[in-house]
Protein backbone atom coordinates (compact mmCIF):
# COMPACT_ATOMS: atom_id res chain seq x y z
CA UNK A 1 0.00 0.00 0.00
CA UNK A 2 0.91 3.64 -0.51
CA UNK A 3 0.99 6.74 1.41
CA UNK A 4 -0.87 6.75 5.08
CA UNK A 5 -2.66 2.98 4.87
CA UNK A 6 -3.76 0.50 7.11
CA UNK A 7 -4.71 -2.82 6.77
CA UNK A 8 -7.05 -4.97 9.21
CA UNK A 9 -8.00 -8.20 9.22
CA UNK A 10 -11.40 -9.48 10.89
CA UNK A 11 -11.71 -12.70 12.53
CA UNK A 12 -15.06 -14.19 13.65
CA UNK A 13 -17.91 -16.54 13.06
CA UNK A 14 -20.60 -16.71 11.00
CA UNK A 15 -23.60 -14.44 12.53
CA UNK A 16 -21.90 -12.65 15.15
CA UNK A 17 -21.00 -9.23 12.55
CA UNK A 18 -17.57 -8.92 11.47
CA UNK A 19 -18.67 -8.96 8.15
CA UNK A 20 -20.97 -5.70 9.03
CA UNK A 21 -18.52 -4.47 10.69
CA UNK A 22 -15.89 -4.34 8.38
CA UNK A 23 -18.61 -2.37 6.55
CA UNK A 24 -19.08 0.18 9.27
CA UNK A 25 -16.00 0.33 9.39
CA UNK A 26 -15.46 1.93 5.95
CA UNK A 27 -18.78 3.17 5.72
CA UNK A 28 -17.36 5.71 9.10
CA UNK A 29 -13.93 6.32 7.56
CA UNK A 30 -15.36 7.19 4.11
CA UNK A 31 -16.99 10.04 5.99
CA UNK A 32 -13.69 11.23 7.09
CA UNK A 33 -12.79 11.60 3.68
CA UNK A 34 -10.64 8.41 3.16
CA UNK A 35 -10.41 5.78 0.54
CA UNK A 36 -12.02 2.57 1.85
CA UNK A 37 -12.37 -1.05 1.27
CA UNK A 38 -14.33 -3.30 3.06
CA UNK A 39 -14.99 -6.79 2.12
CA UNK A 40 -15.72 -10.40 3.75
CA UNK A 41 -14.40 -13.60 2.43
CA UNK A 42 -17.20 -15.76 1.38
CA UNK A 43 -17.75 -19.64 1.87
CA UNK A 44 -19.48 -21.70 2.65
CA UNK A 45 -21.61 -19.55 4.85
CA UNK A 46 -23.00 -21.12 8.31
CA UNK A 47 -23.92 -19.64 11.36
CA UNK A 48 -20.70 -20.34 13.72
CA UNK A 49 -18.33 -21.25 11.21
CA UNK A 50 -15.03 -19.40 11.12
CA UNK A 51 -15.32 -16.22 8.60
CA UNK A 52 -13.03 -13.38 7.75
CA UNK A 53 -13.58 -9.51 6.66
CA UNK A 54 -10.83 -6.90 5.97
CA UNK A 55 -10.55 -3.38 5.65
CA UNK A 56 -7.99 -1.44 3.33
CA UNK A 57 -8.06 2.72 4.55
CA UNK A 58 -6.00 4.85 2.55
CA UNK A 59 -5.33 8.44 1.68
CA UNK A 60 -4.44 7.06 -1.83
CA UNK A 61 -6.92 5.42 -4.55
CA UNK A 62 -7.08 1.74 -3.00
CA UNK A 63 -6.23 -0.43 -6.22
CA UNK A 64 -5.37 -4.10 -4.67
CA UNK A 65 -8.21 -6.36 -4.58
CA UNK A 66 -6.70 -9.32 -2.93
CA UNK A 67 -7.48 -10.48 0.84
CA UNK A 68 -5.11 -9.46 3.73
CA UNK A 69 -1.88 -11.05 4.37
CA UNK A 70 0.19 -8.99 5.99
CA UNK A 71 -2.43 -6.71 8.13
CA UNK A 72 -1.58 -3.85 10.45
CA UNK A 73 -4.49 -4.75 12.90
CA UNK A 74 -6.27 -7.87 13.55
CA UNK A 75 -9.67 -7.87 15.02
CA UNK A 76 -10.53 -11.11 16.87
CA UNK A 77 -14.73 -11.38 17.46
CA UNK A 78 -14.47 -14.51 19.39
CA UNK A 79 -12.24 -16.06 21.67
CA UNK A 80 -12.86 -19.87 20.57
CA UNK A 81 -11.10 -18.63 17.32
CA UNK A 82 -8.02 -18.73 18.89
CA UNK A 83 -6.19 -22.14 18.48
CA UNK A 84 -8.66 -23.02 15.70
CA UNK A 85 -7.52 -20.48 13.20
CA UNK A 86 -3.67 -18.79 13.16
CA UNK A 87 -5.12 -15.22 13.54
CA UNK A 88 -2.21 -13.53 14.20
CA UNK A 89 -0.07 -14.97 10.76
CA UNK A 90 1.74 -12.56 8.73
CA UNK A 91 0.43 -9.92 11.52
CA UNK A 92 3.18 -6.65 11.50
CA UNK A 93 5.10 -6.97 14.70
CA UNK A 94 4.80 -3.41 14.94
CA UNK A 95 0.73 -3.23 14.45
CA UNK A 96 -1.83 -5.15 16.93
CA UNK A 97 -4.22 -7.67 17.75
CA UNK A 98 -7.12 -6.99 19.86
CA UNK A 99 -8.64 -9.94 21.07
CA UNK A 100 -12.55 -10.24 22.34
CA UNK A 101 -11.78 -12.29 25.96
CA UNK A 102 -12.83 -11.29 29.44
CA UNK A 103 -9.05 -12.37 30.06
CA UNK A 104 -6.08 -9.79 30.29
CA UNK A 105 -4.06 -9.37 27.31
CA UNK A 106 -0.82 -11.26 29.31
CA UNK A 107 -3.00 -14.60 29.46
CA UNK A 108 -3.94 -14.11 25.46
CA UNK A 109 -0.63 -13.14 24.50
CA UNK A 110 0.74 -16.99 25.03
CA UNK A 111 -2.48 -17.95 22.50
CA UNK A 112 -1.10 -16.36 19.58
CA UNK A 113 1.30 -18.60 18.08
CA UNK A 114 4.42 -16.18 19.49
CA UNK A 115 2.92 -13.17 18.22
CA UNK A 116 5.00 -9.99 20.21
CA UNK A 117 3.69 -7.23 18.96
CA UNK A 118 1.03 -4.97 20.75
CA UNK A 119 -2.07 -7.52 22.09
CA UNK A 120 -5.46 -5.69 23.51
CA UNK A 121 -8.47 -7.45 25.24
CA UNK A 122 -11.88 -5.92 25.13
CA UNK A 123 -15.30 -8.05 27.09
CA UNK A 124 -17.62 -7.38 24.21
CA UNK A 125 -19.82 -9.39 25.84
CA UNK A 126 -19.73 -7.60 28.71
CA UNK A 127 -19.74 -4.32 27.63
CA UNK A 128 -22.60 -5.34 24.70
CA UNK A 129 -24.87 -6.66 27.51
CA UNK A 130 -24.62 -3.89 29.93
CA UNK A 131 -25.32 -1.86 26.91
CA UNK A 132 -27.54 -3.72 24.62
CA UNK A 133 -29.05 -6.36 27.13
CA UNK A 134 -27.88 -9.05 24.94
CA UNK A 135 -24.63 -10.10 23.01
CA UNK A 136 -24.15 -8.44 19.47
CA UNK A 137 -20.41 -8.29 20.09
CA UNK A 138 -20.09 -6.04 16.58
CA UNK A 139 -20.12 -2.75 18.25
CA UNK A 140 -17.60 -2.87 21.23
CA UNK A 141 -15.27 -4.40 18.56
CA UNK A 142 -15.70 -1.65 15.98
CA UNK A 143 -14.99 0.99 18.13
CA UNK A 144 -12.04 -1.03 19.63
CA UNK A 145 -10.29 -1.40 15.91
CA UNK A 146 -11.10 2.43 16.03
CA UNK A 147 -9.44 2.93 19.46
CA UNK A 148 -6.80 1.01 18.56
CA UNK A 149 -6.12 2.15 14.98
CA UNK A 150 -6.54 5.74 15.58
CA UNK A 151 -7.73 5.64 11.64
CA UNK A 152 -10.01 8.50 13.10
CA UNK A 153 -10.82 10.42 15.83
CA UNK A 154 -13.01 9.45 18.89
CA UNK A 155 -15.52 12.31 18.62
CA UNK A 156 -15.74 12.18 14.89
CA UNK A 157 -16.17 8.25 14.96
CA UNK A 158 -19.34 8.88 17.74
CA UNK A 159 -20.72 11.81 15.75
CA UNK A 160 -20.80 9.26 12.56
CA UNK A 161 -21.72 6.23 14.24
CA UNK A 162 -25.49 7.71 15.48
CA UNK A 163 -26.02 9.03 12.23
CA UNK A 164 -25.15 5.47 10.85
CA UNK A 165 -27.13 4.14 13.62
CA UNK A 166 -30.00 5.77 12.93
CA UNK A 167 -30.44 5.36 9.11
CA UNK A 168 -29.64 1.26 9.75
CA UNK A 169 -31.96 1.08 12.67
CA UNK A 170 -34.24 3.40 11.22
CA UNK A 171 -37.38 0.70 11.95
CA UNK A 172 -35.78 -0.37 15.24
CA UNK A 173 -34.94 3.41 17.38
CA UNK A 174 -34.73 1.43 20.77
CA UNK A 175 -31.56 0.03 20.18
CA UNK A 176 -29.72 3.22 18.71
CA UNK A 177 -28.79 4.60 22.22
CA UNK A 178 -27.57 1.06 23.28
CA UNK A 179 -25.21 0.55 20.71
CA UNK A 180 -24.17 3.81 21.35
CA UNK A 181 -23.39 3.06 25.47
CA UNK A 182 -21.49 -0.12 23.89
CA UNK A 183 -19.30 2.12 21.63
CA UNK A 184 -18.43 4.67 24.58
CA UNK A 185 -17.77 1.79 27.08
CA UNK A 186 -15.48 0.48 24.79
CA UNK A 187 -13.36 3.41 24.37
CA UNK A 188 -13.82 3.60 28.33
CA UNK A 189 -12.62 0.15 28.83
CA UNK A 190 -9.19 0.39 26.55
CA UNK A 191 -8.40 4.39 27.39
CA UNK A 192 -6.36 2.92 30.27
CA UNK A 193 -4.29 0.66 28.15
CA UNK A 194 -3.61 2.69 24.57
CA UNK B 1 -22.29 17.56 -10.22
CA UNK B 2 -20.50 14.27 -9.01
CA UNK B 3 -21.90 12.83 -6.28
CA UNK B 4 -19.05 11.09 -3.81
CA UNK B 5 -20.59 7.58 -2.24
CA UNK B 6 -18.84 4.67 -1.03
CA UNK B 7 -20.87 1.14 -2.69
CA UNK B 8 -20.18 -2.36 -2.93
CA UNK B 9 -20.43 -3.57 -6.81
CA UNK B 10 -23.82 -4.85 -7.05
CA UNK B 11 -25.27 -1.62 -5.29
CA UNK B 12 -23.33 1.02 -7.63
CA UNK B 13 -25.23 -1.55 -10.97
CA UNK B 14 -28.48 -1.62 -9.23
CA UNK B 15 -28.25 2.61 -8.76
CA UNK B 16 -27.23 2.90 -12.62
CA UNK B 17 -30.55 0.90 -13.63
CA UNK B 18 -32.22 2.81 -11.05
CA UNK B 19 -31.04 5.98 -12.86
CA UNK B 20 -31.49 5.04 -16.60
CA UNK B 21 -35.41 3.65 -15.25
CA UNK B 22 -35.61 0.74 -17.94
CA UNK B 23 -38.76 -0.47 -19.24
CA UNK B 24 -38.81 -4.06 -17.80
CA UNK B 25 -36.58 -6.29 -15.93
CA UNK B 26 -37.59 -10.01 -15.78
CA UNK B 27 -35.06 -11.74 -13.32
CA UNK B 28 -34.33 -14.69 -11.14
CA UNK B 29 -31.96 -14.79 -8.50
CA UNK B 30 -28.61 -16.27 -7.96
CA UNK B 31 -25.40 -15.22 -5.60
CA UNK B 32 -24.03 -13.19 -6.67
CA UNK B 33 -25.73 -11.46 -8.16
CA UNK B 34 -29.32 -11.64 -6.34
CA UNK B 35 -28.62 -7.98 -4.29
CA UNK B 36 -29.42 -6.28 -7.88
CA UNK B 37 -32.70 -7.63 -8.80
CA UNK B 38 -33.53 -7.38 -4.89
CA UNK B 39 -32.47 -3.39 -4.78
CA UNK B 40 -34.51 -2.47 -8.17
CA UNK B 41 -37.84 -4.42 -6.82
CA UNK B 42 -36.76 -2.12 -3.58
CA UNK B 43 -36.67 1.03 -5.86
CA UNK B 44 -39.87 -0.23 -7.70
CA UNK B 45 -41.55 -1.03 -4.58
CA UNK B 46 -40.76 2.65 -3.09
CA UNK B 47 -42.01 4.35 -6.58
CA UNK B 48 -38.40 5.26 -7.36
CA UNK B 49 -39.01 4.33 -10.98
CA UNK B 50 -41.60 2.92 -13.22
CA UNK B 51 -40.00 -0.43 -14.50
CA UNK B 52 -41.99 -3.16 -15.03
CA UNK B 53 -40.02 -6.47 -12.75
CA UNK B 54 -41.24 -9.74 -14.00
CA UNK B 55 -40.37 -12.40 -11.26
CA UNK B 56 -39.59 -15.68 -13.60
CA UNK B 57 -39.32 -19.41 -12.28
CA UNK B 58 -35.71 -19.57 -13.94
CA UNK B 59 -33.05 -17.81 -15.82
CA UNK B 60 -33.89 -19.56 -19.08
CA UNK B 61 -37.16 -17.60 -18.71
CA UNK B 62 -35.60 -14.57 -17.48
CA UNK B 63 -33.59 -13.83 -21.20
CA UNK B 64 -37.42 -15.56 -22.56
CA UNK B 65 -38.70 -12.70 -21.24
CA UNK B 66 -36.57 -9.86 -21.80
CA UNK B 67 -36.67 -10.67 -25.35
CA UNK B 68 -40.28 -10.47 -25.98
CA UNK B 69 -40.18 -7.32 -24.25
CA UNK B 70 -37.49 -6.28 -25.89
CA UNK B 71 -39.16 -7.42 -29.27
CA UNK B 72 -41.92 -5.42 -28.15
CA UNK B 73 -40.09 -2.46 -27.95
CA UNK B 74 -39.08 -2.03 -24.23
CA UNK B 75 -36.39 -0.98 -22.95
CA UNK B 76 -34.95 -4.45 -21.24
CA UNK B 77 -32.42 -6.02 -18.54
CA UNK B 78 -32.02 -8.17 -16.60
CA UNK B 79 -28.70 -9.50 -13.78
CA UNK B 80 -27.49 -13.08 -13.07
CA UNK B 81 -24.04 -15.40 -12.53
CA UNK B 82 -22.45 -18.35 -13.28
CA UNK B 83 -25.27 -21.46 -13.83
CA UNK B 84 -27.65 -18.65 -14.25
CA UNK B 85 -25.92 -17.94 -17.40
CA UNK B 86 -25.39 -21.50 -18.46
CA UNK B 87 -29.74 -21.77 -17.79
CA UNK B 88 -29.92 -19.23 -20.51
CA UNK B 89 -27.80 -20.35 -22.92
CA UNK B 90 -30.07 -21.05 -25.74
CA UNK B 91 -31.99 -17.91 -25.36
CA UNK B 92 -28.93 -16.04 -24.94
CA UNK B 93 -28.16 -16.88 -29.15
CA UNK B 94 -31.81 -15.99 -30.23
CA UNK B 95 -31.36 -12.66 -28.18
CA UNK B 96 -28.14 -12.22 -30.43
CA UNK B 97 -29.38 -13.15 -33.73
CA UNK B 98 -32.74 -11.13 -33.23
CA UNK B 99 -30.62 -8.19 -32.46
CA UNK B 100 -32.28 -7.30 -29.64
CA UNK B 101 -30.21 -4.57 -27.38
CA UNK B 102 -30.85 -6.08 -23.89
CA UNK B 103 -28.39 -5.35 -21.24
CA UNK B 104 -27.45 -8.24 -18.90
CA UNK B 105 -26.04 -7.22 -15.51
CA UNK B 106 -23.57 -10.60 -15.14
CA UNK B 107 -21.90 -10.97 -12.16
CA UNK B 108 -19.06 -13.31 -12.78
CA UNK B 109 -18.91 -16.62 -10.63
CA UNK B 110 -17.36 -19.64 -11.44
CA UNK B 111 -19.51 -22.39 -13.12
CA UNK B 112 -20.09 -25.86 -11.38
CA UNK B 113 -18.13 -27.83 -9.92
CA UNK B 114 -17.19 -28.41 -7.50
CA UNK B 115 -19.78 -26.09 -6.65
CA UNK B 116 -18.53 -23.25 -5.70
CA UNK B 117 -19.92 -19.29 -5.04
CA UNK B 118 -16.75 -17.41 -5.93
CA UNK B 119 -15.48 -15.62 -8.56
CA UNK B 120 -14.05 -16.57 -12.33
CA UNK B 121 -14.50 -15.83 -15.73
CA UNK B 122 -15.66 -19.45 -16.87
CA UNK B 123 -19.35 -18.08 -16.88
CA UNK B 124 -19.15 -15.52 -19.12
CA UNK B 125 -16.34 -16.82 -21.51
CA UNK B 126 -18.45 -19.68 -21.83
CA UNK B 127 -20.53 -17.28 -23.53
CA UNK B 128 -18.42 -15.84 -25.35
CA UNK B 129 -19.28 -17.02 -28.82
CA UNK B 130 -22.92 -16.18 -28.34
CA UNK B 131 -23.02 -12.96 -29.95
CA UNK B 132 -22.63 -10.79 -27.34
CA UNK B 133 -20.92 -7.58 -26.98
CA UNK B 134 -19.05 -7.89 -23.46
CA UNK B 135 -17.36 -5.63 -21.53
CA UNK B 136 -15.15 -6.49 -17.86
CA UNK B 137 -14.73 -4.01 -15.10
CA UNK B 138 -11.86 -3.54 -12.39
CA UNK B 139 -13.83 -1.42 -10.25
CA UNK B 140 -17.07 -0.77 -8.68
CA UNK B 141 -16.67 2.40 -10.56
CA UNK B 142 -16.46 0.57 -13.61
CA UNK B 143 -19.09 -1.32 -13.06
CA UNK B 144 -21.41 1.53 -13.00
CA UNK B 145 -19.69 3.66 -15.66
CA UNK B 146 -19.95 0.69 -17.85
CA UNK B 147 -23.57 0.07 -17.69
CA UNK B 148 -24.29 3.60 -18.04
CA UNK B 149 -22.84 3.13 -21.65
CA UNK B 150 -24.34 -0.53 -21.79
CA UNK B 151 -27.91 1.42 -23.70
CA UNK B 152 -25.89 3.62 -25.70
CA UNK B 153 -23.49 1.19 -27.12
CA UNK B 154 -26.52 -1.80 -27.81
CA UNK B 155 -28.84 0.13 -29.30
CA UNK B 156 -27.34 1.96 -31.76
CA UNK B 157 -28.76 0.96 -35.35
CA UNK B 158 -25.26 0.37 -36.52
CA UNK B 159 -24.87 -2.42 -33.04
CA UNK B 160 -28.43 -3.36 -32.19
CA UNK B 161 -26.65 -6.27 -29.84
CA UNK B 162 -27.53 -7.18 -26.23
CA UNK B 163 -24.16 -6.39 -23.75
CA UNK B 164 -23.57 -8.12 -21.22
CA UNK B 165 -21.78 -5.48 -18.49
CA UNK B 166 -19.56 -7.79 -16.30
CA UNK B 167 -17.86 -7.25 -12.66
CA UNK B 168 -16.37 -10.21 -10.55
CA UNK B 169 -18.28 -11.54 -8.04
CA UNK B 170 -17.75 -11.01 -4.18
CA UNK B 171 -14.32 -9.32 -5.20
CA UNK B 172 -15.95 -6.33 -6.15
CA UNK B 173 -19.68 -7.01 -6.07
CA UNK B 174 -19.97 -7.32 -2.36
CA UNK B 175 -16.77 -5.02 -1.75
CA UNK B 176 -17.41 -1.43 -0.34
CA UNK B 177 -15.14 1.64 -1.89
CA UNK B 178 -15.43 4.91 -2.60
CA UNK B 179 -17.65 6.02 -5.97
CA UNK B 180 -18.59 8.61 -7.89
CA UNK B 181 -21.89 8.92 -8.69
CA UNK B 182 -23.77 11.38 -11.95
CA UNK B 183 -26.55 13.38 -11.00
CA UNK B 184 -30.11 10.83 -12.02
CA UNK B 185 -30.84 13.38 -14.88
CA UNK B 186 -27.53 13.39 -16.21
CA UNK B 187 -27.92 9.61 -16.80
CA UNK B 188 -31.09 9.89 -18.43
CA UNK B 189 -29.52 12.56 -20.94
CA UNK B 190 -27.08 10.61 -21.48
CA UNK B 191 -28.44 7.04 -22.05
CA UNK B 192 -31.79 9.19 -23.53
CA UNK B 193 -35.23 7.45 -24.63
CA UNK B 194 -35.81 4.05 -26.42
CA UNK B 195 -36.84 4.29 -29.82
CA UNK B 196 -36.59 1.13 -31.64
CA UNK B 197 -37.16 1.35 -35.38
CA UNK B 198 -39.17 -1.69 -35.79
CA UNK B 199 -41.32 -3.48 -32.82
CA UNK B 200 -43.91 -5.83 -32.35
CA UNK B 201 -46.67 -3.32 -30.67
CA UNK B 202 -45.98 -0.82 -33.65
CA UNK B 203 -49.71 -1.69 -35.74
CA UNK B 204 -48.51 0.53 -38.42
CA UNK B 205 -45.30 -2.09 -39.00
CA UNK B 206 -46.20 -5.29 -38.63
CA UNK B 207 -43.18 -7.73 -38.59
CA UNK B 208 -42.20 -10.97 -37.23
CA UNK B 209 -39.12 -11.35 -34.43
CA UNK B 210 -37.54 -14.98 -34.72
CA UNK B 211 -39.42 -16.95 -37.24
CA UNK B 212 -37.50 -20.05 -39.22
CA UNK B 213 -35.01 -18.79 -41.50
CA UNK B 214 -34.06 -21.36 -44.73
CA UNK B 215 -30.79 -21.83 -45.75
CA UNK B 216 -30.87 -19.38 -49.03
CA UNK B 217 -30.86 -16.89 -45.87
CA UNK B 218 -30.01 -18.03 -42.24
CA UNK B 219 -26.49 -17.60 -43.08
CA UNK B 220 -26.19 -13.67 -44.16
CA UNK B 221 -28.19 -13.17 -41.06
CA UNK B 222 -25.18 -14.55 -39.06
CA UNK B 223 -22.80 -12.49 -41.46
CA UNK B 224 -24.54 -9.37 -40.52
CA UNK B 225 -24.51 -10.19 -36.80
CA UNK B 226 -20.68 -10.00 -36.94
CA UNK B 227 -20.45 -7.66 -39.21
CA UNK B 228 -22.32 -5.65 -36.48
CA UNK B 229 -20.38 -6.46 -33.31
CA UNK B 230 -17.22 -5.45 -35.80
CA UNK B 231 -19.05 -1.96 -35.75
CA UNK B 232 -19.74 -1.97 -32.17
CA UNK B 233 -16.20 -1.57 -31.72
CA UNK B 234 -16.08 2.31 -33.03
CA UNK B 235 -19.75 3.23 -31.42
CA UNK B 236 -18.19 1.69 -27.79
CA UNK B 237 -14.88 4.12 -28.71
CA UNK B 238 -17.72 7.01 -29.44
CA UNK B 239 -19.81 6.37 -26.58
CA UNK B 240 -16.62 5.86 -24.09
CA UNK B 241 -15.53 9.97 -25.47
CA UNK B 242 -18.77 11.26 -24.87
CA UNK B 243 -18.68 9.51 -21.53
CA UNK B 244 -15.72 10.94 -20.36
CA UNK B 245 -17.10 14.34 -21.32
CA UNK B 246 -19.44 13.83 -18.70
CA UNK B 247 -17.78 12.13 -15.80
CA UNK B 248 -14.58 12.95 -16.76
CA UNK B 249 -13.51 9.15 -16.46
CA UNK B 250 -11.99 7.96 -19.98
CA UNK B 251 -12.30 4.16 -21.28
CA UNK B 252 -10.96 2.73 -24.40
CA UNK B 253 -11.47 -0.81 -25.83
CA UNK B 254 -8.55 -1.44 -23.45
CA UNK B 255 -6.35 0.22 -20.32
CA UNK B 256 -2.19 1.00 -20.70
CA UNK B 257 -0.81 1.11 -17.62
CA UNK B 258 3.22 2.28 -17.77
CA UNK B 259 3.20 -0.21 -21.48
CA UNK B 260 4.69 2.94 -22.81
CA UNK B 261 8.38 1.92 -22.48
CA UNK B 262 7.62 -1.74 -21.06
CA UNK B 263 9.86 -4.56 -21.25
CA UNK B 264 7.49 -6.82 -19.37
CA UNK B 265 3.59 -6.60 -19.90
CA UNK B 266 0.50 -8.66 -18.24
CA UNK B 267 -2.68 -8.76 -20.00
CA UNK B 268 -5.03 -9.09 -17.72
CA UNK B 269 -9.15 -8.64 -17.00
CA UNK B 270 -11.41 -7.41 -14.34
CA UNK B 271 -10.61 -6.59 -10.92
CA UNK B 272 -6.90 -8.29 -10.70
CA UNK B 273 -5.89 -5.52 -13.13
CA UNK B 274 -5.50 -3.19 -10.08
CA UNK B 275 -4.34 -5.67 -8.12
CA UNK B 276 -1.41 -6.28 -11.10
CA UNK B 277 -1.37 -2.17 -11.33
CA UNK B 278 -0.28 -1.50 -7.76
CA UNK B 279 2.74 -4.65 -8.68
CA UNK B 280 3.54 -2.74 -11.47
CA UNK B 281 4.29 0.67 -9.54
CA UNK B 282 6.39 -1.70 -6.95
CA UNK B 283 8.58 -3.22 -9.22
CA UNK B 284 9.01 0.17 -11.26
CA UNK B 285 10.24 1.92 -8.12
CA UNK B 286 13.10 -1.30 -8.65
CA UNK B 287 14.26 -0.52 -11.79
CA UNK B 288 11.79 -3.37 -13.60
CA UNK B 289 9.93 -2.02 -16.64
CA UNK B 290 6.51 -3.95 -16.12
CA UNK B 291 3.02 -2.37 -17.26
CA UNK B 292 -0.18 -3.83 -17.66
CA UNK B 293 -2.94 -4.08 -20.42
CA UNK B 294 -6.03 -4.37 -18.56
CA UNK B 295 -8.47 -5.74 -21.70
CA UNK B 296 -11.56 -3.95 -20.93
CA UNK B 297 -13.61 -5.59 -24.20
CA UNK B 298 -13.52 -8.79 -24.94
CA UNK B 299 -16.27 -9.02 -27.40
CA UNK B 300 -15.64 -7.45 -29.65
CA UNK B 301 -12.13 -8.11 -29.37
CA UNK B 302 -9.67 -6.06 -30.25
CA UNK B 303 -6.93 -8.46 -31.63
CA UNK B 304 -5.04 -5.97 -34.51
CA UNK B 305 -5.34 -2.87 -31.43
CA UNK B 306 -3.49 -5.28 -28.88
CA UNK B 307 -1.30 -6.94 -31.21
CA UNK B 308 -0.20 -2.86 -31.74
CA UNK B 309 0.23 -2.26 -28.41
CA UNK B 310 2.61 -5.20 -27.36
CA UNK B 311 4.60 -4.79 -30.62
CA UNK B 312 7.45 -3.02 -28.37
CA UNK B 313 7.29 -5.50 -25.41
CA UNK B 314 9.58 -8.32 -25.08
CA UNK B 315 7.07 -10.44 -23.36
CA UNK B 316 3.71 -10.92 -22.44
CA UNK B 317 1.88 -12.69 -19.57
CA UNK B 318 -1.57 -13.54 -20.78
CA UNK B 319 -3.85 -14.05 -17.55
CA UNK B 320 -6.99 -16.61 -17.99
CA UNK B 321 -9.10 -16.63 -15.24
CA UNK B 322 -10.94 -19.73 -16.60
CA UNK B 323 -9.91 -22.94 -18.42
CA UNK B 324 -10.34 -24.07 -21.76
CA UNK B 325 -9.60 -27.86 -20.89
CA UNK B 326 -7.55 -28.18 -24.21
CA UNK B 327 -3.79 -28.36 -23.20
CA UNK B 328 -2.57 -25.19 -24.09
CA UNK B 329 -4.47 -22.21 -22.66
CA UNK B 330 -7.71 -19.92 -22.08
CA UNK B 331 -10.20 -18.34 -23.94
CA UNK B 332 -7.60 -14.69 -23.76
CA UNK B 333 -4.27 -16.80 -24.35
CA UNK B 334 -5.88 -18.51 -27.57
CA UNK B 335 -6.87 -15.10 -28.97
CA UNK B 336 -3.94 -12.95 -27.99
CA UNK B 337 -1.68 -14.90 -29.75
CA UNK B 338 -3.77 -15.72 -32.72
CA UNK B 339 -3.63 -11.99 -32.61
CA UNK B 340 0.00 -11.44 -32.73
CA UNK B 341 1.11 -14.38 -34.80
CA UNK B 342 -1.41 -12.20 -37.32
CA UNK B 343 -0.10 -8.90 -37.24
CA UNK B 344 3.54 -10.43 -36.76
CA UNK B 345 4.56 -9.56 -33.36
CA UNK B 346 6.97 -12.21 -32.54
CA UNK B 347 7.17 -11.36 -28.70
CA UNK B 348 7.60 -14.11 -25.97
CA UNK B 349 4.21 -15.46 -24.90
CA UNK B 350 3.18 -16.80 -21.32
CA UNK B 351 -0.36 -17.95 -20.68
CA UNK B 352 -0.91 -18.20 -17.17
CA UNK B 353 -4.29 -20.24 -15.55
CA UNK B 354 -5.29 -17.81 -12.02
CA UNK B 355 -7.71 -17.34 -9.47
CA UNK B 356 -10.41 -20.15 -10.79
CA UNK B 357 -13.42 -20.50 -8.17
CA UNK B 358 -12.22 -17.61 -5.85
CA UNK B 359 -8.71 -18.56 -5.81
CA UNK B 360 -7.11 -15.30 -3.93
CA UNK B 361 -4.55 -13.14 -6.70
CA UNK B 362 -1.90 -11.35 -5.19
CA UNK B 363 0.43 -9.07 -5.69
CA UNK B 364 3.11 -11.50 -4.96
CA UNK B 365 1.62 -13.88 -7.60
CA UNK B 366 2.06 -10.96 -10.23
CA UNK B 367 5.94 -9.92 -8.82
CA UNK B 368 6.77 -13.85 -9.73
CA UNK B 369 4.88 -13.67 -13.38
CA UNK B 370 6.93 -10.70 -14.18
CA UNK B 371 9.72 -12.80 -12.50
CA UNK B 372 9.59 -15.44 -15.17
CA UNK B 373 8.67 -13.34 -18.05
CA UNK B 374 11.90 -11.67 -17.06
CA UNK B 375 13.99 -14.82 -16.73
CA UNK B 376 12.48 -15.82 -20.42
CA UNK B 377 13.95 -12.52 -21.88
CA UNK B 378 17.54 -11.84 -19.98
CA UNK B 379 18.87 -15.76 -19.67
CA UNK B 380 16.33 -17.64 -21.86
CA UNK B 381 14.79 -19.60 -19.57
CA UNK B 382 11.64 -22.39 -20.85
CA UNK B 383 9.30 -22.79 -19.02
CA UNK B 384 5.73 -24.27 -20.35
CA UNK B 385 3.86 -21.99 -22.09
CA UNK B 386 0.84 -22.90 -20.59
CA UNK B 387 1.19 -22.58 -16.66
CA UNK B 388 -1.50 -22.10 -13.54
CA UNK B 389 -0.34 -19.64 -10.69
CA UNK B 390 -1.44 -19.83 -7.02
CA UNK B 391 -2.26 -23.70 -6.52
CA UNK B 392 -1.69 -24.96 -3.07
CA UNK B 393 1.84 -26.11 -3.08
CA UNK B 394 2.77 -30.08 -2.96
Amino acid sequence: MNGNSIEIRWHGRGGQGAKTAALLLADVCFKTGAYVQGFPEYGPERMGAPITAFNRISDKEIRVHSNIYNPDLVVVVDESLLGAVDVTSGLKENGAVIVNTDKDAASIAGKLNGYTGKVYTVDARKISVAALGKYFPNSPMLAAAVAVSGVMDKDQFINEMRSSYEHKFAKKPEVIEGNMKALTDTFAALEAYL
Amino acid sequence: MAKRDRMSGNEAVAYAIKQINPDVMPAFPITPSTEIPQMVSTFIANGEIDTEFIPVESEHSSMSAAIGSEAAGARTLTATSSCGLAFMWEELLVAASNRMPIALALVNRTLSGPININCDHSDSMGARDTGWIQIYAESNQEAYDNFIQAYPIAEDPRVHLPIMICQDGFITSHAVMNIELLEDKEVKDFVGTYQPEEFLLNPGKPMAVGPYSVSNYAMEARYNQEAAMEASKDVIIEVAKKYKELSGRGFELFEEYRTEDADYIMLIIGSAAGTAKQAVDDLRDKGIKAGVLKLRVFRPFPADEIAAALSNCKAVAIMDRTESYNGHGGPLASEVTAGLYRNKVMIDTMCYTYGLAGRDFTVDTVYGIFDELKDIVENGAEYKQHRYVGLRSK
